[in-house]
C-alpha cells in the first residue's frame, strides 16, 4: 500500500535513479519533458494579453456593488498561454500518438476527412437558433444519419438527440418505463436484470429511475447463465440491459434465447452499445430482438472521444419503444425539412425533451462522413478488422499472459492475473509499466468478473507492426515479471513518465479539485524545492 | 464470548445477544484493495436478508455490501467517511461498518463459522 506520506512520488524534480547516471537539471525539465507550473502559479499581476484601453469614466448604476477586490485570473502574455498549453498537450497520451488499447472504450482512429468535413462553410458555422430556412442541409444531414443507424441495426426508429452514452441508456430505459406506463405495469416491475460483467452505468441508469438492479451470474464461458436468467424473469422485471458483445469481448451466443425469455416475460430487452463496433455491418441488433440499444457515435463512428470532444448516444428503438421517443426528431413536408417540436406536444408526451436543440451536430457530422466515406462494405470491414486484430493480440499472448476464457474472443481480449501469481506484480504494476514502454494502458480491474482484469481493445486502426511492437513490448513485461526477482523493479514504474507513480488513494481519499493559494503553501512548493 | 460468522460475499457479524455487529473480511479488503469510501446505512433503516445496504468503493471498484441477516440497523460507523483506510487496515476492528438487532437469528444458521469460511476462501484460489 503506497505510503500517503510518500513525497518521493509526484514532481521527481528530473531524477531518475536506479540508471547508471542521475542526472539533474537546473530547470526540473528532462529534455523536452517539461517541469511545467499550474497557470496560476505562472501568472503575474497586472500582466496581460492585450491592450485595453481605459475604462471611460462613467458614472455606474451599480449603486455601490462595483467590485473592488481581484477576480482571481492570472495575468500572462499570449505567448505564456500559449507556450503554456502546448506543453500541457504534449504530455497527453492520444489516439493520434499511437496504440491506446483502452477496452471498452474503442479508442480508434479519427479519420481527418471527417474534420474536413465537420469544418465546411454551411456546417461549421452553423448556429441552432438559424431560422430553419438556413439550415435545410444540415436537417438532411441529421436525417440522413438516422437512416444509416436505423439501417445498421434494423430498427424502425431512432431518438438522435441524447448527448453521449450514459445519457442514451436514461433515455432508452425512460422509454421502457414509460411503455410500462402506457400498459399501466409500471408500479409492478421494479427490477432491471444486468449481468454481472455489465458496464457500471447500466445499473447506475437504471437504479436513477427508481429501478432495483438485479445482477444476472455468468457461466464458465464468461457468458450470461440462461438458467439463472430464466430463473430471475417474472411479472416484476421491467427490463434486461446486456451489452452485446459484453465486456469480456464475448459475443452472447444465446441472445436470442435471451431475448424470446425476456420478452415471454412481459419484459423489454436494453442493449448496451458500446460494443457496437465488433459487429456494425455485420449483424442487426433488431434482428436479435433488442428493444432499444444507445450507439456511441464517438466510439464506433470514430467521432473524437476522451477529452477530444463531446460524445453522441442516438438510441434506436423498437416498434413497441418508438412512439416513447423524445422530441425533437427530424421530419419532411413536402421539399422542406422541419424540426418536429411542437411545445404543447413536447410536455404532454412522457419523455418530453432530454437536451435542448437537436442534439450533438458536430459529430453527426462527423459519424455521417466516416459512415459514407467507408460505405457499407467498409463499416463491415472496419468491424472484421477490429475483431481480427483483438484475436491477433490473443493469439500473440496466450503463451505468456492468461486469457480469462477460451476460445477466440470479438473485438477485445481479456485476461486475467493469473499469469502474475507469486511475481509480486499486480495488474496495476504492470500496466505502470506498460507506461514506461510508451503505451496507454490497457483497462484494468473491469469487468469485476475476472480477477485482475486487463482488457485489451487495439480496434482496427493499428497496423500489424505496430501492433507487434506493442505485443513485444507486453511479452516482454510478462517474462520479465515472471522471473520473480523483477517485483520492486514493477512497483517503481513509471521511471519515464512526467510523474512517477501517483498515490491514486490520497487521490480519491483527499481530493484537491480546485486550486487555491493554500493548496500550495511556499514551503512544500515542489517548483521552489527544485530550485534550492 | 462473541460469535463470528461468514457470508459468501465476504461480509463478518459479530454476533451478542440479538445485536450483529457487521463489516466485511480481511480477504475481501485484500481483493479490493485501498478503500476510498464507503457509505453505511443510517440508523432505524430496515434491511432484509441479501438486501444491499451499504457501497464499499476502493481504487479499483465500487462494490455493493449485503445484509448477511435482516433487522433494524441500529448504529453505523460514522468514522469510516473520514477514515475509510480502517477497512483495510482492520477489517475486523474498527473498520465495522454498522450494528443491526436481528429480527430472525435463524438466519444466522445459513451463515459459516470461521473454519469453513477460511476452507470458503481456499477454495476461491
Amino acid at each position: 500500500m503506497a505510503s500517503s506520506q510518500d513525497r518521493s512520488q509526484g514532481r521527481s524534480g528530473g531524477i531518475v535513479s536506479g540508471g547508471a547516471t542521475e542526472a539533474v537539471t537546473f530547470t526540473g525539465n528532462r529534455a523536452l519533458q517539461i517541469e511545467e507550473p499550474l497557470i496560476f502559479e505562472m501568472g503575474q499581476p497586472g500582466r496581460c494579453g492585450v491592450d485595453l484601453p481605459e475604462p471611460p469614466k462613467v458614472k455606474d448604476r451599480l449603486n455601490g456593488l462595483r467590485r473592488s477586490g481581484d477576480i482571481g485570473l492570472p495575468g500572462l502574455s499570449e505567448p505564456q498561454v500559449v507556450q503554456h498549453y502546448t506543453r500541457l498537450s504534449q504530455k497527453n497520451y492520444a489516439i493520434d500518438m499511437g496504440v491506446y488499447p483502452l477496452g471498452s472504450c474503442t479508442m480508434k482512429h479519427n479519420p481527418r476527412l471527417n474534420e474536413k468535413v465537420a469544418r465546411l462553410p454551411g456546417i461549421g458555422d452553423l448556429h441552432p437558433l438559424q431560422p430553419v430556412s438556413t439550415v435545410q442541409g444540415a436537417l438532411e444531414l441529421i436525417d440522413r444519419l438516422a437512416h444509416w443507424l436505423k439501417t445498421l441495426t434494423g430498427m424502425p426508429a431512432v431518438a438522435m438527440s441524447p448527448a453521449a452514452g450514459a445519457h442514451g441508456e436514461m433515455c432508452g430505459m425512460m422509454a421502457i418505463a414509460a411503455a410500462l406506463e402506457a400498459r399501466g405495469e409500471r408500479a409492478q416491475r421494479k427490477v432491471v436484470l444486468a449481468p454481472e460483467s455489465a458496464h457500471g452505468t447500466n445499473p447506475a441508469t437504471a437504479a436513477a429511475l427508481g429501478f432495483t438492479v438485479k445482477p444476472i451470474p455468468a457461466n464458465e464461458t464468461g457468458r450470461v447463465d440462461l438458467a439463472a436468467l430464466k430463473a430471475a424473469l417474472g411479472p416484476d422485471v421491467a427490463a434486461i440491459m446486456l451489452t452485446n458483445p459484453n465486456t469480456c469481448g464475448l459475443f452472447e451466443s444465446e441472445i436470442v434465447e435471451i431475448s424470446t425469455a425476456v420478452h415471454a416475460a412481459g419484459a423489454y430487452f436494453y442493449c448496451d452499445g458500446a460494443n457496437f463496433n465488433a459487429i456494425a455491418g455485420r449483424v442487426r441488433p433488431g434482428d436479435l430482438g433488442v428493444d432499444c440499444m444507445h450507439i456511441n457515435l464517438h466510439k464506433t463512428f470514430s467521432t473524437p472521444h476522451g477529452g477530444g470532444g463531446p460524445g453522441a448516444g442516438p438510441v434506436v428503438l423498437s416498434a413497441a419503444l418508438a412512439p416513447y421517443a423524445p422530441y425533437p426528431w427530424i421530419v419532411k413536408d413536402g421539399e422542406t425539412w422541419r424540426v418536429a417540436e411542437d411545445d404543447a406536444k413536447v410536455a404532454g408526451t412522457p419523455l418530453g425533451r432530454l437536451k435542448a436543440f437537436h442534439g450533438q451536430m458536430g459529430m453527426f457530422t462527423r459519424a455521417l462522413a466516416y459512415m459514407m466515406s467507408h460505405g457499407a462494405d467498409g463499416l463491415k470491414q472496419a468491424s472484421e478488422d477490429a475483431v481480427l486484430s483483438a484475436n491477433y493480440v490473443m493469439a500473440a499472448l496466450k503463451d505468456v499472459m492468461s486469457p480469462a476464457f477460451d476460445g477466440p474472443c470479438m473485438h477485445e481480449a481479456l485476461f486475467d492475473d493469473s499469469f502474475l501469481k507469486d511475481t509480486g506484480v499486480s495488474t496495476l504494476d504492470f500496466a505502470k509499466a506498460m507506461i514506461d514502454e510508451g503505451y496507454h494502458p490497457m483497462t484494468m480491474y473491469f469487468p469485476l468478473v475476472v480477477h485482475g482484469a486487463m482488457l485489451i481493445e487495439p480496434t482496427e486502426s493499428q497496423a500489424k507492426e505496430d501492433l507487434d511492437l506493442f505485443l513485444g513490448a507486453l511479452r516482454s513485461l510478462a517474462a520479465k515479471a515472471k522471473t520473480g526477482t523483477a517485483a520492486e523493479a514493477f512497483k517503481a514504474a513509471p521511471l519515464y513518465a512526467p510523474r512517477r507513480r501517483l498515490d491514486e488513494t490520497l487521490a480519491a481519499r483527499k481530493p484537491i479539485l480546485r486550486w487555491k493559494p493554500s493548496n500550495n503553501p511556499p514551503e512544500t512548493d515542489p517548483v521552489k524545492q527544485a530550485a534550492e | 464470548m462473541a460469535d463470528v460468522k461468514y457470508s459468501e460475499e465476504h461480509e463478518w457479524i459479530r454476533v451478542e445477544g440479538d445485536t450483529g455487529t457487521i463489516g466485511i473480511t480481511q480477504y475481501a479488503q485484500e481483493q479490493l484493495g485501498d478503500v476510498v469510501f464507503v457509505d453505511v446505512p443510517a440508523a432505524g433503516r430496515k434491511v432484509a436478508k441479501g438486501e444491499s445496504v451499504a457501497v464499499v468503493e476502493s481504487v479499483k471498484a465500487a462494490s455493493d455490501i449485503y445484509a448477511p441477516v435482516s433487522g433494524e440497523v441500529i448504529e453505523s460507523n460514522a468514522a469510516l467517511a473520514d477514515t475509510p483506510g480502517d477497512v483495510n487496515a482492520e477489517p475486523m476492528g474498527k473498520g465495522w461498518f454498522f450494528r443491526i438487532r436481528m429480527s430472525d437469528k435463524g438466519e444466522l444458521a445459513g451463515l459459516m463459522d470461521e473454519a469453513a469460511y477460511t476452507a470458503f476462501v481456499k477454495s476461491l484460489g
